[in-house]
C-alpha cells in the first residue's frame, strides 16, 4: 500500500525524488475524469469541489465518446498531497464517475490549452503584436484594420506569457478554454 | 419480454420486486398517480406520518434496527425539502435510503410551477446519488439502480425525483435481472498484503486496541459475530464509537465503553496510550479525536473502511484495508489462526492491568440524590429494568443521548438508533416509530430530552393510528442541555435562550393524542413508575423530571487531547478557552 510517491517531474530512480506525504506544500496537478454524460454531472463535480473547499484552476469538460455516453472532465487543481489524494478519492467514489487519473504523478503527459485574444491597435504596436504572434506561433483568425484575434495553442505557462506581452500591446479581450490532457504513449 | 405499464403501476412493482414491505410517506399533488397505486394493492404497507422529516427519519429507524433500505414516499416542492434533513442525517450515518419525491409534469419544470422544486438540486449534496426520470421507459431500471447504490459500498440515501407526466405514461417495466450491471460495484474484499501486516502488528503489539463503528453495523450480523471473535481470541480491549454500540456486547470482558467526547476514561485513555490501533468501520470523526496533532502518538494504526476516501482523510493511518468489514474481519482472523493465533501474551497482560486501573477511576459515577431525579439515575434505572426485554433504543441529540450511551448497555448490534453525525434534534421520535413497526412485539424506548423531542412530537399521531407502543422516556430538565453546558463552559454560564420555556403539560399531551401520561419526579417513584410505563400495553410520553443543572461527565473539551479529560468533579466555569473555543 505505501508505495513510494514520487515527486512531480522526478525519476523513479532516486531516492531524493521521494516526495513527503505528510508535507505541506502546495502541489498543482492535473486530474482526468471520465464520467456518465448525464444531465447534473458536471454540477456533481463542481458541488464536491465547492462543498468541500477544494480549488480548481481550470476545468474543461466535453462528450468524448458519444456512442459510451461518456464525456472526460479535466481539471486542474491545487492541495498539499493529502489533500490532492483526498480529492482523487471523493471525486471516485461518486456514482456517475468511471475513472479517476492524476497524470500529474501517473507517468508523462501533454496539457495543451486555447485560448483566443482580441488585441486592438495600430501603428508600431499592431506590427510588433502580429511579429510576436508569429514568434509564438499563434494564427491570426480575424482582422479588421485595428484589431486582430490571435488563436494559441500551448501549455498554460505558453499562453501566460504570449498575454503578458499582448498586455501593452492592447489587448482586450481573452477567452481561454482551460487545460485539455492526455497521458504519453499507449 | 416487456411489459407495459403505467409509471405509477412501474413505481410500485419495482418496490415489491425489491422486496420492500414497508414504506414510509405523506402524499401530495405530485405523487397522487402512485398513491392511487399504493391504494390498490395490499402487500406494500404505507405507513402515513405527520411531517416528512418524520417519514425519514422513521426510515432511517427501520433501516438501521432490521439491515434493509428505509423507503420514503412524498410529493414534490416543500415534500421533497422537508425531507432533506433526514437525507443528512442518513448520508451522515450511512443509512441505506430509498427517497422517491413527485415532481411537476416535465413540461413545466422551470416555471416556478406549483410545489416546484429543484429537488435534484437541492439533495445533490445530502444523497448518495439522485436522479430524475424523465422517460417512464426507463423508470424500472433507476429504481432498481437506486437500490443497488443505496445498499452497496458505504450505504446512503438516494433519491428519485419522478415528474407527474411520468407517473401517468405508459412504459416497459424492466426487472431486476434485465436490469444493466451497473458500473459502481464497490471493493468487499480487503488486499491480503495489507491484511497480512495488519496481523503481524496485532500478534507483536504489547498495547492494542480496537476501535470499532457503524460500519461493523451495517456490514451485517455476521461482521459483529467476527468482531467479537477477534477481540476474544486476541484479548485486545475494544471501545467502539456512538454508532457502532452492540457490535461487541457491554458485557464482553474486553470491553471498555464507548470512546470520544463523552466516552469512557479507560476508552479515551487507552487510545491515547495504545501502540498498535485496529479501527473497523469508523472514520475518526472530531467527536472522537478530539486534537488530531495529539490523537494516539504512538500508535500504529489500522484502517478498515469500505470507503476510500475515509481513509487519511483526517488522521494518518499506517495500513488501509479498503474493503467490507464482514469480508476483511474474516480474512484477518483466517491470516491470523493460520500463522498459529499468537499474541504478545506478557504486554497484553500488563496493559489489560493497567486498564483495570483506569477502570477503577469509576468516571461515570455521579452524586445521586433523595429529592431530585438525577437523569444518570433515571436511565440505570431504566437499565435495569428494561435489561432482559427484547429492547431497541432510539434517542433524540444532546446530553440525554450521551447518557443513554454511557448508562444503557447494548448487547446486539442493531438496537441502538441515534443520529450520530449531523446530531438531529427530533430523530427519536419518528426513528422509534420506524423501528417499533419492523419489531412490533419488541420494547422500543426513546430516551428524549424535552425539548428534542418537542420537534416531532406530532408523530404521536401516528403512533395512535398504527398501534405503535413506543415509549417516549423524556429526561425533562426544562433546558436545552448541552447547549447549556457548553454555555457554562465557553460563554461564562450565560444561558443565552437555552432553556425550555411554556412546556406543555406531557401527560395532558398524552391523553390529547390518546396515549398514556406519566410524570414522575421523585426517585423514590421511580421504578414503579417506569414499571407502569413499560406495562401499558401502548404508546407512553413518560415526563421524568429530572435535576436540571446536571453536566455530562466525563468529556474531553473542544481542543483537548484524550488523555485530557474533564471528569464529574472538574471545575466547569470557562473550561474551553484558546482555540477550542472555534471547535463545536
Amino acid at each position: 500500500m505505501n508505495a513510494l510517491v514520487l515527486k512531480k517531474g522526478a525519476s523513479r530512480k532516486s531516492a531524493y525524488d521521494l516526495k513527503n506525504p505528510l508535507g505541506d506544500e502546495v502541489e498543482t496537478h492535473t486530474l482526468t475524469v471520465i464520467v456518465d454524460n448525464e444531465a447534473g454531472v458536471l454540477a456533481r463535480v463542481i458541488g464536491l469541489f465547492s462543498g468541500r473547499g477544494y480549488n480548481i484552476d481550470s476545468l474543461t469538460v466535453a462528450e468524448t465518446d458519444h456512442h459510451g455516453h461518456l464525456s472526460r472532465i479535466t481539471i486542474v487543481t491545487t492541495g498539499t498531497p493529502a489533500v490532492i489524494v483526498q480529492i482523487k478519492a471523493q471525486l471516485d467514489r461518486m456514482i456517475p464517475i468511471h475513472s479517476v487519473n492524476d497524470l500529474t504523478v501517473e507517468g508523462p503527459s501533454v496539457e495543451r490549452e486555447l485560448a483566443m485574444l482580441k488585441v486592438t491597435g495600430e501603428g508600431e504596436k499592431r506590427v510588433e503584436a502580429m511579429r510576436l504572434a508569429d514568434i509564438f506561433r499563434a494564427n491570426v483568425v480575424d482582422t479588421t484594420l485595428s484589431s486582430f484575434v490571435f488563436e494559441i495553442t500551448g501549455t498554460s505557462e505558453k499562453i501566460d506569457a504570449f498575454v503578458e506581452l499582448m498586455r501593452p500591446l492592447g489587448l482586450t479581450e481573452l477567452a481561454r478554454t482551460g487545460v485539455a490532457a492526455l497521458a504519453r504513449g499507449r | 419480454m416487456t411489459r407495459q405499464m403505467t409509471g405509477a403501476q412501474i413505481v410500485v412493482q419495482a418496490l415489491k420486486d425489491q422486496g420492500v414491505e414497508i414504506i414510509f410517506g405523506y402524499p401530495g399533488g405530485a405523487i397522487l398517480p402512485i398513491y392511487d397505486e399504493i391504494f390498490k394493492q395490499n402487500k406494500i404497507r404505507h405507513i402515513i406520518v405527520r411531517h416528512e422529516q418524520a417519514a425519514t427519519h422513521a426510515a432511517e429507524g427501520y433501516a438501521r434496527s432490521t439491515g434493509k433500505p428505509g423507503v420514503v414516499l412524498v410529493t414534490s416542492g416543500p415534500g421533497a425539502t422537508n425531507a432533506v434533513t433526514g437525507m443528512t442525517d442518513a448520508l451522515m450515518d450511512s443509512i441505506p435510503m430509498i427517497v422517491l419525491t413527485g415532481q411537476v409534469p416535465t413540461f413545466m419544470i422551470g416555471n416556478d410551477a406549483f410545489q416546484e422544486a429543484d429537488t435534484i438540486g437541492i439533495t445533490r449534496p445530502c444523497t448518495k446519488h439522485n436522479w430524475l426520470v424523465k422517460d417512464t421507459n426507463i423508470l424500472a431500471e433507476t429504481i432498481h439502480q437506486a437500490f443497488h447504490v443505496a445498499t452497496t459500498g458505504r450505504p446512503g440515501p438516494v433519491l428519485v425525483d419522478i415528474p407527474k407526466d411520468v407517473q401517468f405514461a405508459m412504459g416497459n417495466y424492466t426487472t431486476i435481472q434485465k436490469t444493466k450491471v451497473s458500473h459502481y460495484q464497490p471493493r468487499v474484499k480487503g488486499d491480503i498484503d495489507a491484511i497480512t501486516k495488519a496481523v503481524e502488528m496485532l500478534e507483536k503489539a504489547e498495547r492494542p486496541i480496537i476501535y470499532s463503528g457503524g460500519g461493523v453495523i451495517n456490514s451485517g450480523v455476521g461482521a459483529s459475530q467476527l468482531l467479537r471473535e477477534l477481540a476474544d481470541a486476541t484479548g485486545a480491549p475494544i471501545t467502539s464509537t456512538l454508532m457502532g454500540l452492540g457490535a461487541y456486547p457491554a458485557s464482553g470482558e474486553n470491553w471498555l465503553g464507548m470512546l470520544g467526547m463523552h466516552g469512557t476514561y479507560e476508552a479515551n485513555m487507552a487510545m491515547h496510550d495504545c501502540d498498535f490501533m485496529l479501527c473497523v468501520g469508523a472514520r475518526f470523526d472530531d467527536r472522537i479525536t478530539g486534537r488530531t496533532d495529539a490523537f494516539s502518538p504512538n500508535s500504529y494504526k489500522v484502517h478498515i473502511d469500505i470507503d476510500p476516501s475515509s481513509i487519511n482523510k483526517i488522521i494518518r493511518v499506517d495500513t488501509p484495508i479498503i474493503g467490507d468489514i464482514g469480508h476483511v474481519l474474516e480474512d484477518i482472523l483466517k491470516v491470523w489462526k493460520s500463522r498459529g493465533r499468537k499474541t504478545n501474551a506478557a504486554g497484553i497482560a500488563k496493559w489489560q492491568a493497567q486498564i483495570s486501573e483506569w477502570k477503577a477511576v469509576d468516571c461515570l459515577k455521579y452524586k445521586n440524590s433523595d429529592t431530585i431525579i438525577k437523569p444518570q439515575y433515571a436511565l440505570q434505572r431504566l437499565e435495569a429494568l428494561t435489561k432482559d426485554h427484547d429492547r431497541y433504543i432510539t434517542t433524540e441529540v444532546g446530553q440525554h443521548q450521551m447518557w443513554a450511551a454511557q448508562y444503557l448497555t447494548f448487547e446486539e448490534p442493531h438496537r441502538f438508533m441515534t443520529s450520530g453525525g449531523l446530531g438531529t434534534m427530533g430523530y427519536g421520535t419518528p426513528a422509534s416509530m420506524g423501528v417499533q413497526i419492523a419489531h412490533p412485539d419488541a420494547l422500543v424506548i426513546n430516551v428524549a430530552g424535552e425539548a428534542s423531542w418537542l420537534m416531532n412530537m406530532q408523530e404521536m399521531g401516528t403512533a395512535i393510528q398504527f398501534n405503535l407502543p413506543t415509549k417516549q422516556f423524556i429526561l425533562n430538565n426544562e433546558r436545552l442541555g448541552m447547549v447549556r453546558q457548553w454555555q457554562e463552559l465557553l460563554h461564562g454560564s450565560r444561558y443565552s435562550q437555552s432553556w425550555s420555556e411554556s412546556l406543555p403539560d406531557f401527560v395532558k399531551l398524552a391523553d390529547a393524542f390518546g396515549a398514556k401520561g406519566i410524570r414522575c419526579s421523585d426517585p423514590a417513584d421511580l421504578d414503579d413508575a417506569i414499571m407502569e410505563m413499560l406495562d401499558y400495553d401502548g404508546p407512553v410520553i413518560f415526563d421524568c423530571v429530572v435535576e436540571k443543572h446536571e453536566n455530562c461527565y466525563p468529556m474531553i473539551p473542544s481542543g483537548a487531547a484524550h488523555n485530557e479529560m474533564l471528569m464529574g468533579d472538574a471545575k466547569t466555569e470557562n473550561a474551553i478557552t484558546g482555540k477550542g473555543a472555534a471547535l463545536v
